[in-house]
Order: structure tokens, then sequence, then C-alpha cells
């Protein structure tokens, strides 16, 4: 079967610094892939190839077959692909229900509603007329995650939907990732916690500078060797 | 100098009337900003351009407010190529670009005009309505053109306001405002969207280019001028705030007539100290929205 996603021998460049070198990856559909690796190693970088919002300088990426590098990220996301990006990126001047619908501007059909957004996350209807920036951390992870789902994506990749919240919401995120795979969207999520892409991911692909140091399904990866594609040692 | 109350009441309803005018010039260079943070400088001419459209229409005997039909979609459909083709084209690449080539197309706007209908000032007769007014009192009375612009103006902002909270389109300019690469994320073409925001400008400025050539004379290089009240209407009133908008043209409408009422040649200078005052105590005008990014 054709993969979902295939990366092929990708490089990409911000101005004269390489920052990916012969990246190449594989998704299977309804696969859930997890990329880790340390600050700088590329990881958004590559998640910025795929998604269209930085394309490759060399290489091929492959969705369903068909080759989309150089394509836009909005046209992309017509083609079922979208991004959570890193950091939230909620639009300040639009309350939580704008946001979201922001989502559904491309308006693909799918399972994925305002109402269904909003019996993933209760919170969310509670504080619709909320300003989307008003909201906590985590909240505001809910916004960008339920915003993208709007898009009715066959492809969402998540860029460090972790990053900088509690513990406990964390757990309250991933748990929605895994109702997402379950639904069958492929997902391809960045992540700094190793031990968490390594519990919530089918096959893990390790960044290192730029390069990829190790992958495998993450049972068959021993911690040594991932600590040393991780650190570089 | 002593006045009764109908004429303080007349001077303050002539400035803001006049105010509404000036609204119409500040809201298209307003929206341009807010969507794409383009400093249109060409944006006067094109008010000054628009009323020599309705000039042509108006030679073969359509009045010129019925004239607006026709010349708010032409300019609209001129907004659209401009920013696709060449406005685009400059952003992203730091302040400059954009201020040079709207810069040139003024100049280019300019000259065109004096070449198609020489340097001579001309005017939009409007007919009766021109000289019609509406009596409050025997010492008060309202000009129906200024009312009339004052009510459009009004309109104008209502419709941009359903259009931006109301609409689908609307939603996403106001994201592409905020953060267009993440707009384009979720599926938002920015560049499209800064093409409609022209047209949408354009068209706000051909109403304004109009209601300025009925109320008075207009030449070839008169669009400098207008270009300067768009920009104190929206300093005055703020970035991006549709509704400030609406309070800098007041503001400003008020300055200029009751400087005027002190003494005549005072007329543009109390406009001027105005937004000299604003820009000196409140730097982002008194409503402003938009967002630094």
């Amino acid at each position: 079967m054709t993969p979902v996603l295939s990366v092929q021998q990708i490089d990409s460049h911000y101005g004269q610094l390489q920052a990916l070198f012969g990246i190449g990856i594989e998704v299977e559909k309804g696969q859930t892939v997890a990329i880790i690796g340390a600050n700088g190693a590329g990881k958004s970088t590559l998640m910025k190839a795929i998604s269209g919002v930085h394309p490759p300088t060399r290489g091929t990426i492959l969705y369903r077959g068909t080759p989309i590098a150089g394509k836009s990220a909005f046209a992309l996301v017509k083609q079922g692909i979208v991004m959570v990006p890193e950091g939230r990126r909620i639009f300040p001047s639009l309350t939580v229900e704008e946001n979201l619908m922001v989502g559904a501007y491309s308006e693909r059909r799918g399972a994925w509603t305002l109402d269904a957004i909003y019996d993933l996350f209760p919170i969310l209807k509670e504080r619709r007329k909320n300003g989307g920036t008003d909201m906590s951390g985590g909240q505001q992870q809910m916004i960008a995650i339920g915003r993208a789902l709007l898009s009715n994506p066959e492809l969402i990749l998540m860029d460090e939907v972790s990053l900088g919240l509690a513990p406990i919401i964390v757990n309250e995120i991933y748990d929605v990732v895994r109702k997402i795979a379950a639904m069958g969207t492929t997902i391809v999520l960045v992540e700094q916690d190793v031990s968490r892409g390594l519990r919530e991911a089918d096959y893990v692909y390790c960044l290192l500078e730029g390069r990829i140091s190790l992958e495998g399904t993450p049972d068959a990866l021993d911690k040594e060797a991932i600590s040393n594609a991780y650190f570089g040692v | 100098m002593a006045f009764g109350l109908e004429g303080i009441l007349n001077i303050l309803i002539q400035g803001v009337l006049l105010g509404g005018l000036y609204v119409l010039y500040g809201t298209g260079l307003s929206l341009i900003f807010g969507v794409m943070r383009l400093v249109n400088l060409a944006h006067g001419d094109f008010i000054v351009l628009a009323a020599y459209l309705a000039l042509l229409l108006v030679g073969f005997g359509v009045n010129p407010l019925v004239s607006i039909v026709a010349v708010a979609p032409l300019m609209f459909v001129i907004g659209l190529p401009l920013q696709r083709f060449i406005l685009n084209r400059t952003l992203g690449k730091g302040i400059m670009p954009p201020l040079l080539i709207t810069f040139g197309i003024s100049i280019i706007i300019q000259n065109a005009l004096q070449l198609q209908f020489s340097a001579d000032t001309q005017g939009l007769d409007a007919g009766a309505l021109e000289t019609a007014s509406l009596t409050l009192s025997d010492g008060l009375s309202i000009g129906l053109m200024p009312l009339l612009t004052f009510v459009i103006a009004i309109g104008v902002l209502v419709a941009l306001q359903v259009f931006f909270n109301r609409t689908k389109l609307g939603r996403a300019f106001r994201a592409t405002s905020d953060d267009p690469e993440t707009a384009e994320m979720m599926g938002i073409n920015s560049r499209q969207i800064y093409a409609i925001a022209m047209g949408i400008s354009l068209a706000i400025v051909a109403i304004a280019g109009i209601l300025l050539g009925v109320r008075t004379t207009f030449a070839p290089t008169a669009g400098p001028a207008r270009l300067l009240i768009a920009f104190e209407t929206v300093i005055i009133g703020g970035l991006g705030s549709i509704w400030g908008t609406l309070a800098g043209g007041i503001i400003l409408g008020l300055a200029q007539t009751i400087g005027a009422q002190i003494n005549p040649t005072y007329f543009q200078l109390a406009g001027h100290l105005i937004t000299l005052l604003v820009l000196v105590f409140r730097p982002t005008g008194l409503f402003a929205v938009t967002r630094d990014r």
C-alpha cells in the first residue's frame, strides 16, 4: 500500500545554514509517528517542510503517492495536511470560537464539526466567547488542536504540543491525541520528551543535527541506543 | 467673537458632518494597513482617480451619486491585479519597497490624469442636491450633501463591521491580520486576502472620491493633500479600529471647522495641531486595535 507520507532525501536551508541533510521518513495510514530529538535537531524544520510552510531545498515529499514539495501550506490544507504549530499560534483578536472556525476555512468535509470539537473539549464551549489568547496555555493548545481538526485532515502534524504545559494537562492533551488516532487520522508528532514520544508512537525517528540518527518501533529500541542517538555520543 | 447657542451648534454640526468625508478617506487606508501592514502612499491619488472616473460618466449625463454604482466596482476590480501582481511582491521585504512602489504609483496616476484631463480643476455637478438643506430652525440648517456623506460613511463602517465579524471571509481577514503564516497553515491564501482587501479599499476610495468631487473641486495633483487627511484621521482614531476611524474623522472635522471660526486660515492648521497632539500624547491613536507583529 502506498504510504500516506513519504519524505525522500530532503535538504532544508535557512539562508546559508543547512538544517536538514537527506532526511527520509515514511508514514503509513493510521500510524502515529514521533519525531524526537534535542533542541535544534531539525524537528520543526522537518514539520515545516512537510506542511509547506518552509519548502525543502532538495528532495521529494510524496503525499498519497503525489509529490507535494513546494506547494504552499494553504493548498496542502485543502488536500488534507494540517499542522498544529509550535507555540500554538492562537489568533489574538479572534474569540475561542472564531479561532476554531478559521480551521474550517477550507471547508473539507468530515467527522469534525464545531460541535464535535466542543464534545472533545467542553471547556472551549463554555468559554467560546472569550478572547483566544485570554485562555490558559493548556486551553490554547486545545484551541490549536481543535482548529486543526476542523480542517478534517487525513494527516495531522503536531509540533511540540506538550511544550510549557503542566504534566496533568499534557496527559489530557495526549488522551485526545489517542482519540484522534483511533478515528483513523494519521499523526506525525514532534516531541522533546523522549519517553512520551516512545509511549505514544507506533514508530519513532530520532533526529540529530539535521540527520536521522535512529529509527524503529518503540519496543525495538533500547535505552542506550536512544540516548546515543539523541545526544550524539 | 460671540456666538449664540445656534451658532455654536451650527459649527459643531458642520464639523461632525465634514468628518464623514474624512472617515471615508481614512477607512481604506486603515483597512490596508490593518490587514497587510502596507502604507499606500497612492491612496489620495486613487481618491482623485475615482473622481475623474466619475467625471467621465457625468459627461454622459449620469448623476455623480449614481456613478458610485459603476465606479466603486470598477475600482474594486482595479485593486485586485494591483495587489496581486505589484504590491504583493513588495510585502515581507521591509518597509521601503511598498513605500517606494506606492509613491511611484502616486506619481504615475498624477501624470496620467494631467495627460488625459489637463491640469484644470474640475467638479462633479450633483444638481440641486448640492445646495439643498434641511432647516432645523431659523438660524440652523444642515446641508443635505454633507448629511448624506456622513450617513454613507456610517453605512460603510457598519458594512465593514458586519463583514469582519459575521462572515467567514471577514474572519479570515482578521486571522491574516494577526498572523499571516498561521492563517496559511489553516488554509487561508493570504495573498488572495490581500488582493480582496485592496479591492475593498479602492471601492471605499471610489465613494470618497466622488463625494469629494461633489463637495469641492479637484485637480490631478489633489491626491497628496487627501492622503494627508486620511493619515491624520487614522492617526487620531488609531490604526485598525473601524470606530476609531469614525472618531478620528469627526475630531479632525471639528478641529478644522472650529479653527476656521477663529481665523479662516486656521482651517488646515487646527487639524494638523490636533494630529500632532495625539501623536505626542497617544502615539497609537485613541482607539488602536491593530497589533504589532
